[in-house]
Parts: structure tokens; C-alpha cells; sequence
């Protein structure tokens, strides 16, 4: 089985974003593998470890991003594929589901994982444009996987459940973190990484036009600092008090 | 200078693993001791074997590896389980693999590095620790075998362990020959954990004292030449004091850190207290040694890896960075003040794991010995 897993390098979550002057994020900060991807690669691995095959690791952004594959390759996955192009700076999610659309149909993949939004974008739409774009089926919110032959079977996470949904290879499946956890790289896998192919692309390579930006970013905030909670010091009164500031907030 | 881009990759991975699986329990081990599966999980992970070759489940890697590792262990503040990994990795399984036959590696190097087998190291003796030409205990040959009898103490894993190196000489005559190393396994007939120690620190490791009565040993359990155990194992000491070195060091950076977080937090007389000067130039100090002993044992460890037998520099790094570490931990308890005499703040912790490191591996006096005798003093 040949598996695909799209993987995204972003500003470490434990540093603040910053937009550059031209609405792109700051790229100079940490930057890090999606933690959610990491799950998806897990999942691949676990698959191919199951069921034989190959897992390939498909990234679009600057040339750093080679880390991020280099990453999974650490933890076994077979070889990397960079999409990387001075054009693509600043790419909205269509753009970028099409750049990483033409690198994957030229794989010829039975399954394609993606996590289900990245970290720092959060858009949520790469995934079911490259569905779109591959022609494939997509099964989304996949909190576990089970192949058998062409059929591939997920458990699809709802609010208050799951639902069980199949579909026919090629497929297109986006993972949650609830996937599967991501091991730790061995020392001989990372030294093993050094030596794996990360073939790098640009938009000429894959017959990809730039073309106009359907989106751009226009600012971003942080979510207002939560207040600090009232202390209500007990002088005998301390319950009256609760329950009326509970109340008051309308949540008795 | 010293680690690659692959060793940085190693250490988020390690401290990764070291934060999820073992850091939660570490309080709940002070108490009980650490349970034998977390070898198996160290084991599966490849972190007990990375620096011997694949061909025995081993990770390829070069001494610093192990270095990335220690020096892990200790910032996460892993004490007592720490030494006992280190027992396993850089004291008890590197004269089974450098003096070892094939068949002795495959039967206890390998499943140590896999983590199903702990190993413990015992050279020291109720009656000979600092003296090792001193010790008692006694390997007589008997046909194809060894008839071992003696007693051992203060043995790291030595309650939990599979098997045990155990250094022994042909007869009770003082001097440097007829030393001899033996695999002796658990379970074989004369060999008893006559009891496990209470101790200062290092509460996750089980230390006991252990009995051989008439013990036999199939002379396929000797390691290394005949008669040349002393020089076995003074040659695996290097590697048991480098390794100290690094975790010492990196433990007191730990702790320093640790205080001088702690006095820009707590104020006093209306200020923080790293506003004082003394406070603060205890900080220095603390700062400065840790620094230029760090240096030192990165350049230590360079020359080990590269092949060298560094006799002088192992015992100035391993006497140094272990006197450093507790004189951090102690000023760090005077730091946090009645704070770091609970054991709710890790710094007595630090200080009664760090107190160990200048006794074992060789204590303060017997390293400035070495250390004489190398400028022929
Ligand atoms: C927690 C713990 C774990 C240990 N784990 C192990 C283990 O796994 N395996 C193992 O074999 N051993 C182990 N040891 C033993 C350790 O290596 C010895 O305690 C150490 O070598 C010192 O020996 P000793 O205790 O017999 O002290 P002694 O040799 O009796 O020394 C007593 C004092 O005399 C000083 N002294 C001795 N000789 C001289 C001299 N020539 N000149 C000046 N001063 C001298 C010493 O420096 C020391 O201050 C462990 C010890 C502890 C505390």
C-alpha cells in the first residue's frame, strides 16, 4: 500500500505569531512539525507496518520545511517530497491544494492522510480541496483507520460518538489527534533520516500555475487574556455570595 | 561544537519520553523504587544501547549519544533511576562487550540492551571499596568451573538485577593479579541478596548487599582474559567516571537554573532577592563554575570518543564536576532558605542524589591519588 501523508512545518505553539509587513507569519520564530501531523504520520507508519508498502511525506513551503520532513523520516517514514517556490509565499489553501495535488497524483498513493486542520493556518480546507482536486473519495475526522484490501474503513468522530464510514482505495482521509500517538524516533532512525531522499519541486516542476491570490490575511490578534476570577474570602456570608454570582451569570 | 543536528534530535525525543513516562511518576518511585518495565520501555526506545552496534540491537551511535542521555536524565531529575540506567549502559555491559566472546554478548548484552535484563556492576566490598586490590572475594577453579565466595555491598539494581559483573580474585594475596570477572547470574545456586540498604539519596534505586556461598560459575561466565580482571576493570571505571561527570554537571545546570528562577520570584524587604548582592553573585559563581567545568567535560568526553585513555583529565572532570554539583545544590537549598529544606521544592533532592557522586565511581580522595600519580607525585 502506498500512503501519502501531507505534513506542514509551523511556529512552535509554545511561541507567540507575528505577521510579517507582507501578511505572512514570521518564519524566523521556532518553527516545528504539526503536532497534529505527527499523529498522521504515526498512523501511516502504523498501517505500512501492518499491511506493507510505503509511506511518503509530502510538504509545500520555504526550503526550512525540509526539517519537518526530515522529522517524520526520523521516525520511519520512506522518503520526503518538497514543494518549494518563491511564488508560493504567502499560498492560500487553494493554491496550496493544488501545488500539493500535483506532487501526489504523480504518486499514485492508495491512501492520503492529512490532519484535519493545521496548526497555525486552521482553515480546514486543504484537505477536502485536495480531495476534490485528486478526485478522491474523502473520509474526514478519522479517529481510527482499519484497511482490508481495497476497502478502508474509519471511525468518524461526531460530538457525542462516532460513526463507522468505508470507501475504496485511492482515499483521502483526514485524522484527529485521537489517531494515534506519535512514537519517538530512535537514535538509528534519526541517522537513518540523514540519508533518505527529500526530493525538492518547484511550481515549473509540477506544470503548476501561481495565479492570483483567492485570499490573503489581512491582521491577526490574540484572544483577549482571560480576567482573574473574583476571591470571595469566607466571612460567613461566602455562600450567599456564590450562588448569587452564580445567578448573576446566569448559570443556576 | 560537540553535538550534531542527530544528537539535538535525540534529546528532544528522549526529553519528550522522559516528560510523558517518567517524570509523572517519579515522586510515587521515590518512594517505592522504579518498576523493572520502565527498562523495557528504555529498551524498546534504544536508549540502553545507544552506542553499541546494530548487530546487538544496539543504535550506532558515538559516545556522545550517551552523553545526550545522561545529561537528559539528570535535568529531568531522574536521581535514582538515572544510575541505574547508567549501571546498565556505561558500567556493566562495556567490559561484556569489549573483552566479551560472541556467544557472551549475544546471551547478556544483547536482552540488556533490549531492557529484559538488568545488570549490575559489583566491585565493592563490606571490608574494600576505595582499595579494590583489596578485595576478598574469591573465584577458585574447579574443572569447568568457578567456585565463587565473598560478599558485595552497596550494589546498584543489585536486588532487581538479572545478573551481575562481579569482580573477583584466585586467592586472598594483596596485589594487581589473578582478577577475574564473572557473569553470575540470578538464581544460580550461593548467590543471595542478603538485604537492600536504606540510603541518603538515589531513593529510586534499590542498593543491596549481596552473598556468594560456594557459588559455582561455568567458567564460559569468565570475562575477558584470565587473570586480567584488575585491568578490565579499572579500564571500565574511566567510562563509569566520565559518565558521572556529564550527568553531574548537567544536574547542577539544573538546579541552578532551578534557584535563579526561584530568587527572581521571591521577594524580600520589598525586592527579589537576586537583587541582593550576595544572592546574586552566588548566582555568578554558581553560573561561572558550571560553565567552565561543562567545557571541561565536553573536552573530556571528546578525547574518550575518540579512542584516547585520558587517565588524568576522567578523574579531574569526575572530581570536579561532582564537587560542583553539590556545592550548587547546597547553595541552592540556601537560596530557596527553609523552602529548599522541603521536600516539596526538588533542590534537597538534588542535593542528597548529588552528595552520591562524589563517593561512588571512586570518591574525591581517590581521584586527587590518581590524579597525583599521573604528575608522578
Ligand atoms: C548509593 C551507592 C551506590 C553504589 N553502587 C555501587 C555499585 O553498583 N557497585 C559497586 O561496586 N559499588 C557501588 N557503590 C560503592 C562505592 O563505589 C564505594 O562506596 C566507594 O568506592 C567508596 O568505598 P567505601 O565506601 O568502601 O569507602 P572507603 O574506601 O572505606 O573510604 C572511606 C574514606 O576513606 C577515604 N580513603 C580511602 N582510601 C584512601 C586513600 N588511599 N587516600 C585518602 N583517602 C582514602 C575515602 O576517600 C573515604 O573518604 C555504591 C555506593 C553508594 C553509596
Amino acid at each position: 500500500m502506498k500512503i501519502v501523508v501531507t505534513v506542514k512545518q509551523v511556529p512552535d505553539p509554545n511561541s507567540s505569531h507575528v505577521l510579517e509587513a507582507d501578511n505572512t507569519l514570521g518564519r524566523d520564530k521556532e518553527v516545528v512539525l504539526d503536532p497534529g501531523d505527527e499523529c498522521g504520520i504515526e498512523e501511516g507508519l502504523q498501517l505500512k507496518e501492518a499491511h506493507g508498502g510505503e509511506v511518503v511525506l509530502v510538504s509545500m513551503g520555504p526550503e526550512r520545511a525540509k526539517d519537518a520532513i526530515r522529522k517524520g523520516l526520523s521516525m520511519g517514514a520512506d522518503r520526503g517530497i518538497l514543494i518549494t517556490d518563491e511564488s508560493l509565499s504567502g499560498a492560500d489553501a487553494y493554491l496550496t491544494a493544488r501545488a500539493l495535488a500535483a506532487a501526489i497524483k504523480a504518486e499514485q498513493a492508495d491512501l492520503v492522510i492529512c490532519g484535519t486542520e493545521s496548526y497555525d493556518g486552521s482553515t480546514g480546507m486543504v484537505p477536502p480541496i485536495l480531495a476534490e482536486l485528486l478526485g478522491l473519495p474523502q473520509l474526514t475526522f478519522a479517529k481510527k483507520v482499519e484497511v482490508d484490501g481495497s476497502k478502508v474503513k474509519v471511525n468518524r468522530q461526531t460530538a457525542d460518538g462516532h460513526m463507522v464510514l468505508e470507501a475504496t482505495t485511492p482515499v483521502l482521509i483526514t485524522v484527529t489527534a485521537a489517531i494515534a500517538e506519535p512514537r519517538y524516533a530512535s537514535l538509528k532512525g534519526i541517522m537513518a533520516a540523514r540519508s533518505k531522499e527529500v526530493k525538492q519541486l518547484s511550481l515549473g516542476d509540477l506544470g503548476v500555475e501561481s495565479g492570483e491570490r483567492a485570499e490573503t490575511i489581512e491582521s491577526m490578534a490574540d484572544a483577549e487574556a482571560r480576567k482573574a476570577g473574583a476571591v470571595i474570602e469566607d466571612d460567613g456570608t461566602a455562600v450567599d455570595q456564590i450562588v448569587k454570582f452564580l445567578a448573576d451569570a446566569k448559570v443556576l | 561544537m560537540y553535538f550534531s543536528d542527530a544528537h539535538e534530535e535525540l534529546r528532544l525525543h528522549i526529553r519528550r519520553f522522559l516528560e510523558k513516562e517518567v517524570q509523572p511518576h517519579l515522586d510515587e518511585w521515590e518512594e517505592t523504587t522504579f518498576p523493572d518495565s520502565i527498562f523495557r520501555r528504555f529498551g524498546e526506545l534504544g536508549f540502553l544501547g545507544l552506542r553499541y552496534p546494530p548487530e546487538y540491537g544496539g543504535q550506532g551511535g558515538d559516545y556522545f549519544s550517551a552523553v545526550v542521555l545522561s545529561e537528559e536524565m539528570s535535568k529531568a531529575g531522574l536521581g535514582g533511576l538515572a544510575m541505574a540506567v547508567d549501571v546498565q549502559s556505561e558500567m556493566a555491559t562495556p567490559p561484556v562487550f569489549r573483552f566479551g566472546t560472541e556467544e557472551q554478548k549475544q546471551k547478556w548484552l544483547v536482552p540488556a540492551i533490549r531492557g529484559e535484563h538488568i545488570a549490575a556492576l559489583a566491585i565493592t566490598e563490606p571490608d574494600a571499596g576505595s582499595d579494590v586490590a583489596g578485595i576478598t572475594t574469591v573465584a577458585r577453579r574447579d574443572g569447568d568451573d568457578f567456585i565463587v565466595n565473598g560478599r558485595k555491598i552497596f550494589i546498584t539494581s543489585g536486588a532487581r538485577c538479572q545478573w551481575a559483573l562481579v569482580v573477583t580474585k584466585t586467592d586472598r594475596e594483596r596485589g594487581h593479579s589473578g582478577y577475574n570477572l564473572f557473569v553470575i547470574e540470578k538464581g544460580t545456586p550461593g548467590f543471595s541478596v542478603t538485604r537492600t540498604l536504606k540510603k541518603l539519596g538515589m531513593h529510586s534505586s534499590d542498593t543491596a548487599e549481596l552473598l556468594f556461598e560456594d557459588c559455582r560459575v561455568p567458567a564460559a561466565n569468565l570475562i575477558g582474559e584470565e587473570g586480567e580482571g584488575f585491568k578490565h576493570i579499572m579500564w571500565e571505571l574511566q567510562g563509569e567516571r566520565m559518565i558521572a561527570a556529564a550527568g553531574a554537571i548537567a544536574g547542577a545546570q539544573r538546579t541552578f537554573e532551578y534557584a535563579m528562577n526561584y530568587a527572581q520570584n521571591r521577594s524580600a524587604f520589598g525586592q527579589p532577592i537576586s537583587q541582593f548582592q550576595v544572592i546574586k553573585h552566588r548566582l555568578v559563581d554558581m553560573g561561572t563554575k558550571i560553565a567552565a567545568v561543562q567545557a571541561f567535560v565536553y573536552q573530556t568526553a571528546r578525547q574518550w570518543d575518540q579512542g584516547e585513555y585520558p587517565v588524568r583529565e576522567i578523574s579531574q572532570a569526575k572530581l570536579l564536576a561532582t564537587q560542583v554539583a553539590v556545592e550548587v545544590a547546597d547553595d541552592a537549598i540556601q537560596i530557596l532558605g527553609g523552602h529548599g529544606y522541603m521536600q516539596e521544592f526538588p533542590v534537597e533532592r538534588a542535593w542528597r542524589n548529588a552528595r552520591l557522586a562524589r563517593i561512588g565511581a571512586g570518591t574525591d580522595e581517590i581521584m586527587k591519588e590518581i590524579i597525583a600519580k599521573t604528575y608522578g607525585l
